[in-house]
Order: structure tokens, then C-alpha cells, then sequence
């Protein structure tokens, strides 16, 4: 086949990434323990106060999240020329704003919508 | 008469312009794809994180979710990601029996994951906590659900590979669109990653 030729003359143009067994294994181990602690914290009440439960299991996610980033999607600076990381980069500031600008928003809204109490409240 | 034609078309097309590859851009392009879909489900994520308080003196989180259930339900997505990259490994070495065995395992494992969630989905709406119950489960069942249809199209696009590696082999377009699975597949573990530590462990912290 025609492409098939194509394809080989170009080795630079080969796979985007080079998997290997030892990274899917030691990002599946990471990830079976940074998935069952934050589950065995909320499911035994581990930590009693639950703001504090709550940031601890958000960090375990944000843990998580790049181990899968870098062990399952081959994340790195390499891949086609650092554009991936680069639209990872910018995806990431994105959604941070979105989020944090929405619970920012609304939850001040929450506050601010409530005239009938002001006095009371002052 | 032909060199004239030669020279005339010269002047109007690159005839030798820098190669590119068949499918040169593809990862990358897929890749934006996925960005573009984060966007999604980080607006699902604002929209239940401002919603997901608001249960209408309805069932919350704590008399609705099942943790031991959501806790098989996410080993079957992570046990599915390894298979999957079991399935990677097996392309690269060029084993195609090898790579449809994996890719069939992960297709199972998915569709538990999807059994596991549609099992949960059913049992809520049956005891009247269906999406038009509350703010809350309006959001929960939109969030969840964009996520559970994710899954499931990637099961269709899983099974769609098989075919086309039983016809045609480990060709490099077939390796091509097997690795724009793979991100796809992993994302989706990504997504599930925020949805059971903010939607099911904080809900039953609330």
C-alpha cells in the first residue's frame, strides 16, 4: 500500500509516544493506592473534622491526576514537539479560572441575595 | 506541450512542498479534541459544585450513594486503563491476536463500569430520586451521565477497532486510531478521577 511506504520512510514520524510495560504497571500501583486511601478515609470517618477530610482527598486527586497524566497519557514535554503539554498547560489555567471563578461568583451571589435579612445581618 | 503544462502548474502549485505524513497531525489534533471536552466536563463539575448543596428537601448524597458500589465501579475503570495499555503494549510488539484479547477484556471492564453506574442510575430513579427531583440530582445525573455516555461511545468505537484489526490488521492508520483510544480511554479515567472524589466521597462528607 502506497501509505504504508510513506509511513516508513519516516521514522521522526513514528508513534506520538513509546509505551512501556513498566509505566502502566507503576502508574496502575499508584493509582489502586491514591484511589483506596481517600476511600478508606471517608468510608471509616478516619478524619473527624470534614473540611480537612475534604482538602486531603482533593490533594490525593490532584495527585492522582498527573500520575495518570504521566504514566497513562505519556505526558511530557517531548511528545509532538510540546505542544500536548503546552494545550495541557493552557486547558489547565482554563478550567481553574472557570472554577474558581464560578464558586466565587455564585457563592458570593448566594450572600448578596438575601436583602430582606440585611439589617439583621450587619 | 507537456514540459509548458509542467512549468504552468509549477507556477500555481508547490508540487514539492515539505512532506506530511498521512495522519502527521492526527495525535495532536485528538489531543485538542480532549481539551476541548475537559472544558465540558470542568463546566458540569462549576455547574454541580454550585447546584450540589440544593436537594429541595429531597434525598442527599448520603441517603443516595453507595460507596462500597462506587468503589467497584472505579477499580473496574482502573483495571480497564491497564488492560488498555496492556492492549498498547501488545501493538507495539505487533501481535494482533494479543491486542484484540486485551481490547476485549477492556471492553468488558467497561461495560461492568457502565452495568455497575446504569444499576445505580436505575435503583435512585426507582426510590423517586430521578434527575427532576432536585438541583442537586439534576446536576448529579448530568455530570455522571455526560461521563457514563463517554464510556459508552468509547465502547462503540472499541468494538468499531476490533472489526477493523480483524480486517485489516495492525496497518498504521489502525495504529493510529488505536492510540487516539488510548487518550481517550485514559481522559475518561482522568474525568472519573474528579467525579468520585467531589461528587461521591465529598457528598458523603457533606
Amino acid at each position: 500500500m502506497a501509505d504504508h511506504s510513506h509511513a516508513h520512510g519516516h521514522d521522526d514520524h513514528g508513534p506520538a509516544f513509546h509505551a512501556s510495560l513498566r509505566d502502566y504497571v507503576v502508574g496502575f500501583i499508584l493509582s489502586v493506592i491514591l484511589t483506596a486511601i481517600p476511600f478508606w478515609l471517608v468510608m471509616s470517618g478516619a478524619i473527624a473534622d470534614h473540611q480537612t477530610a475534604g482538602l486531603v482527598i482533593t490533594a490525593f486527586a490532584a495527585v492522582q491526576i498527573v500520575v495518570h497524566m504521566v504514566y497513562f497519557l505519556h505526558m511530557s514535554g517531548k511528545v509532538e514537539g510540546g505542544w500536548n503539554l503546552l494545550a495541557l498547560i493552557f486547558t489547565g489555567i482554563l478550567v481553574m479560572i472557570l472554577l474558581s471563578g464560578t464558586l466565587w461568583v455564585m457563592f458570593h451571589l448566594n450572600h448578596n441575595m438575601m436583602p430582606v435579612k440585611m439589617d439583621g445581618m450587619g | 506541450m507537456s514540459t509548458a503544462d509542467t512549468t504552468l502548474t509549477g507556477q500555481y502549485y508547490d508540487l514539492h512542498e515539505h512532506d506530511h505524513p498521512e495522519g502527521g497531525s492526527t495525535m495532536l489534533g485528538f489531543w485538542l479534541y480532549l481539551m476541548s471536552d475537559c472544558l465540558i466536563f470542568a463546566m458540569l463539575f462549576a455547574t454541580f459544585a454550585v447546584l450540589g448543596g440544593n436537594y429541595a428537601a429531597g434525598p442527599g448524597p448520603k441517603d443516595l450513594f453507595d460507596l462500597p458500589l462506587v468503589a467497584v465501579n472505579t477499580s473496574m475503570l482502573l483495571f480497564s486503563s491497564i488492560t488498555y495499555g496492556f492492549a498498547m503494549i501488545a501493538m507495539q510488539n505487533g501481535k494482533v491476536g494479543q491486542t484484540q484479547l486485551w481490547l476485549v477484556i477492556t471492553g468488558l471492564f467497561g461495560l461492568a463500569f457502565l452495568g455497575i453506574e446504569m444499576t445505580e442510575f436505575h435503583h435512585m430513579i426507582g426510590e423517586g430520586a430521578g434527575p427532576q427531583r432536585s438541583a442537586f440530582l439534576s446536576a448529579f445525573f448530568t455530570l455522571v451521565g455526560t461521563h457514563g455516555c463517554h464510556v459508552t461511545f468509547g465502547i462503540i468505537w472499541l468494538v468499531t477497532l476490533l472489526v477493523q484489526l480483524g480486517k485489516h490488521g495492525l496497518t498504521a492508520a489502525n495504529q493510529r486510531r488505536l492510540m487516539c483510544l488510548s487518550l481517550f480511554w485514559h481522559f475518561l479515567d482522568v474525568v472519573w478521577i474528579g467525579v468520585f472524589t467531589f461528587v461521591y466521597l465529598m457528598g458523603a462528607l457533606r
